[in-house]
């Protein structure tokens, strides 16, 4: 067996692991977000038959023909349940026309005349049936545009969405702004602990390396749990603080936007102390005393020599925790206010509240996009390594 | 030898770590445009001794005193002192000239006096077409130099080299080492030079202090070191030597005279710091020893050859002295004695040194 072979036999279970659970479900992602075909299959005569209507005149009498059978005909349930959604997303209404529409035209008999307007009045309203004709295309960019707030006008003209329903953007941007707050509290509190950790040795250095480690084998739900107990009214802080006299009445550090950068924080500290760590390492051990004995004081030989040198571990935490701290869910549930909740958590509400998997698609490929962008600058940034050994 | 005035005093210097004495209250003067090498082996102090005048390490004791200006509480970057280190500590992510013009960006000099005293301190060590590159792309005797040029461009009072030349090869040291005099001597700079090979004290210092233990063995010129070294210690570090240990039998004067341990007596010229009775040994250089067959020469030695070596400049003759063991050198053209024949090996009063055992 040649060894080009029997390298590849030994690379073949993580191809097929990584196209398996990482590319494919990307893929699946991606494509449930322009996929409109949900209503096609459900209705598949009036699909044929709205296509030569242009939306202008009252719907004809075929198309209704062709909706009545489409209603009578034996449609499974989960199929048509999908359908309804999705027109309801598209048409708030649907989700009680339809089935009432279903249920009157199977009890009556199959030969009777039927109009629908009777049935139920908002038939004759023009806009449902437009919403339906929207619903039809096999792609469709609706999943999009309604992941940053925009729709579709009938006339099929881009327009915001009512300011009632416009959230998407703001939890975008509040996503971004918490995961760029973490990022600097990280940054802030991690290039401290990594010079710390890098200067001493022995066990004082493993000590510090170990108080790092420890959250991060430690289970996020404990972690987060922790800070429930420790930020509540109640607990040890407001305890201490109350005890010490510091304050009257306890302080509100959490069920709000404190609690999630707090507990945020810390769980993401490790991402970035141990990049800034390990160029710390990497610096030769006699650049910061060259740096003195030539003139630099503290402050300057940090500016000038030890910054630059840790830039680059400075750089990957950040990223790292940044594209963490995006993606996060459970925390901001669990130490949050309302007004704290993270995209993911929205993109939760789509996958399992309602099953609407277009809309969670949509909205997780602009989390990704953004992500992927800012890996791709940063890979170029730090092709050219600073310390050559 | 010259008396030296006191641009860099240190006084009753001590430094202990812990339970160990590592400078043990040591007290000398460098003067100011002289090349002093701080000589010893590992553990010896020399080490700290520097970085405590560069500031690194505090004293544990008494003082240390640069220009009138007692220095020891100052930290480095205060200290106005040009250090070179082993390993270059050359900055990897700045370009040569940025290397260079460090010093001075520190000190707020404007930017266009910075890169004409940039451009001059590179061209010192002619190496300013390389002024962009980065250090990585140099190789190691660039790197030293261009850390020498960065340690010179401000004019420092006093440059400190910590082994600068230990991690080049033995060619490119030597070059760099007549490289370093010519700076030392055109520039008139004062130069603290630690090193743990004579050969480099040697040749580039006026003088060389030889330490051992934390203490000062000697602190003399390197020909002093050689020809009188005063301590066993000294006379056995620095060249090669023939110890003959015998006790004091006489003196008058300089003169003593050393009954050795083999029951044969030499005289020694240099003798006025020992007195009679007193133990001591006598140290001669190979190559003041000479084979005679005259047992009336001086200082004859009965010995018996037991081999001789080819060292393509000179003849190298292994020597049997009753149970010591001497080395002598010969000239090439010298007629090699037969191995195992007999001789006496001979050397005048005044090339030998008595040293304390």
């Amino acid at each position: 067996m040649s060894a080009r072979l029997k390298a590849l036999l030994l690379v073949t279970p993580l191809v097929v692991f990584l196209g398996l659970f990482f590319l494919w479900p990307l893929w699946m992602m991606i494509a449930t977000a322009v996929q409109g075909g949900t209503v096609r299959l459900a209705f598949p005569q009036t699909a044929t038959a709205i296509a030569s209507w242009d939306g202008s005149d009252p719907p004809p009498a075929a198309l209704q023909a062709a909706l009545i059978r489409d209603l009578r005909a034996d449609t499974p349930q989960e199929r048509f349940g999908d359908a309804v959604r999705t027109l309801n997303s598209q048409q708030a209404g649907f989700r009680t026309l339809l089935p009432r529409t279903a249920r009157t035209l199977r009890e009556a008999a199959e030969s009777d005349p039927v109009d629908l307007a009777t049935v139920d009045p908002r038939w004759s309203d023009q806009a449902y049936w437009l919403a339906l004709k929207r619903s039809m295309p096999a792609y469709t960019d609706a999943n999009l545009l309604a992941a940053i707030d925009l729709k579709r006008t009938d006339e099929a003209r881009i327009t915001p969405v009512e300011p009632d329903f416009a959230v998407n953007r703001a939890i975008m941007l509040r996503t971004f702004v918490i995961a760029i707050q973490v990022t600097l509290l990280c940054a802030a509190i991690g290039l401290p602990f990594a010079m710390l950790t890098a200067s001493l040795s022995g066990w004082k250095r493993n000590a510090l390396l170990i108080a790092v480690l420890l959250p991060l084998w430690t289970s996020l739900l404990v972690r987060t749990a922790a800070w429930l107990i420790l930020l509540q009214d109640s607990g040890l802080i407001n305890q201490t603080l109350r005890a010490i006299g510091l304050i009257d009445s306890p302080l509100s550090l959490i069920y709000n936007r404190t609690g999630v950068l707090i507990a945020m924080t810390h769980v993401l500290l490790p991402l970035m102390v141990l990049p800034i760590y390990a160029s710390l390492i990497a610096i030769p051990r006699n650049l910061m005393p060259a740096a003195a004995a030539l003139g630099a004081a503290p402050l300057q030989a940090f500016r000038h020599v030890l910054l630059p040198l840790a830039m680059p571990g400075l750089l990957s935490g950040s990223l790292l925790v940044f594209m963490v701290a995006l993606g996060y869910y459970i925390t901001p549930a669990l130490t949050g206010g309302a007004g704290d909740q993270m995209i993911s958590s929205v993109i939760a509400f789509y996958a399992t509240g309602t099953a609407n998997w277009g809309m969670a698609g949509a909205l997780g490929l602009f989390l990704l996009a953004p992500t992927t962008v800012l890996y791709i600058v940063y890979s170029r940034l730090s092709r050219t390594p600073l310390v050559q050994t | 030898m010259r008396e030296p005035d006191s641009f860099i005093h240190f006084k009753a210097i001590s430094k202990v770590f812990g339970a160990i004495t590592v400078v043990d209250a040591l007290d000398f003067h460098v003067a100011r445009g002289e090349f002093v090498s701080l000589l010893g082996p590992s553990g010896s102090g020399k080490t700290t001794l520097l970085m405590m005048l560069a500031g690194f390490e505090t004293p544990s004791g008494g003082s240390i005193h640069v220009d009138g200006r007692r220095v020891e509480h100052l930290p480095p970057y205060k200290r106005e002192m040009g250090v070179v280190f082993q390993n270059y500590a050359l900055f990897p992510h700045m370009t040569i000239s940025e290397n260079v013009a460090f010093p001075l960006k520190m000190r707020g000099v404007a930017r266009t006096e910075r890169d004409t005293r940039v451009k001059r301190a590179l061209d010192l060590v002619r190496l300013g077409h390389l002024a962009d590159r980065k250090p990585s792309q140099l190789s190691g005797g660039q790197q030293q130099r261009i850390a020498l040029s960065r340690a010179l461009v401000y004019e420092p009072k006093v440059v400190l080299m910590d082994e600068p030349l230990s991690a080049l090869d033995k060619q490119l040291r030597e070059h760099m080492q007549l490289e370093i005099r010519a700076l030392h001597r055109d520039l008139g700079l004062t130069v603290i030079f630690v090193t743990h090979d004579q050969g480099e004290a040697l040749t580039m210092s006026d003088r060389v202090a030889v330490l051992n233990r934390g203490k000062i063995e000697q602190f003399d010129t390197p020909s002093g070191l050689y020809d009188r070294p005063r301590t066993r210690f000294v006379a056995e570090f620095i060249g090669e030597t023939n110890l003959l240990a015998g006790r004091v039998a006489g003196r008058s004067g300089e003169t003593a005279t050393v009954a050795l341990g083999t029951g044969a007596s030499v005289t020694c010229d240099r003798g006025a710091a020992f007195e009679t009775a007193q133990d001591v040994i006598v140290s001669v250089r190979p190559e003041m020893l000479h084979l005679v067959q005259d047992p009336g020469a001086d200082n004859a030695l009965p010995v018996t050859i037991t081999d001789h070596v080819y060292h393509g400049d000179h003849i190298r003759l292994h020597l049997a002295c009753g149970e010591s063991h001497l080395v002598a050198r010969a000239g090439r053209r010298d007629a090699a004695p037969p191995i195992g024949s007999k001789a006496f090996a001979s050397f005048a009063p005044g090339d030998c040194s008595l040293v304390v055992p």
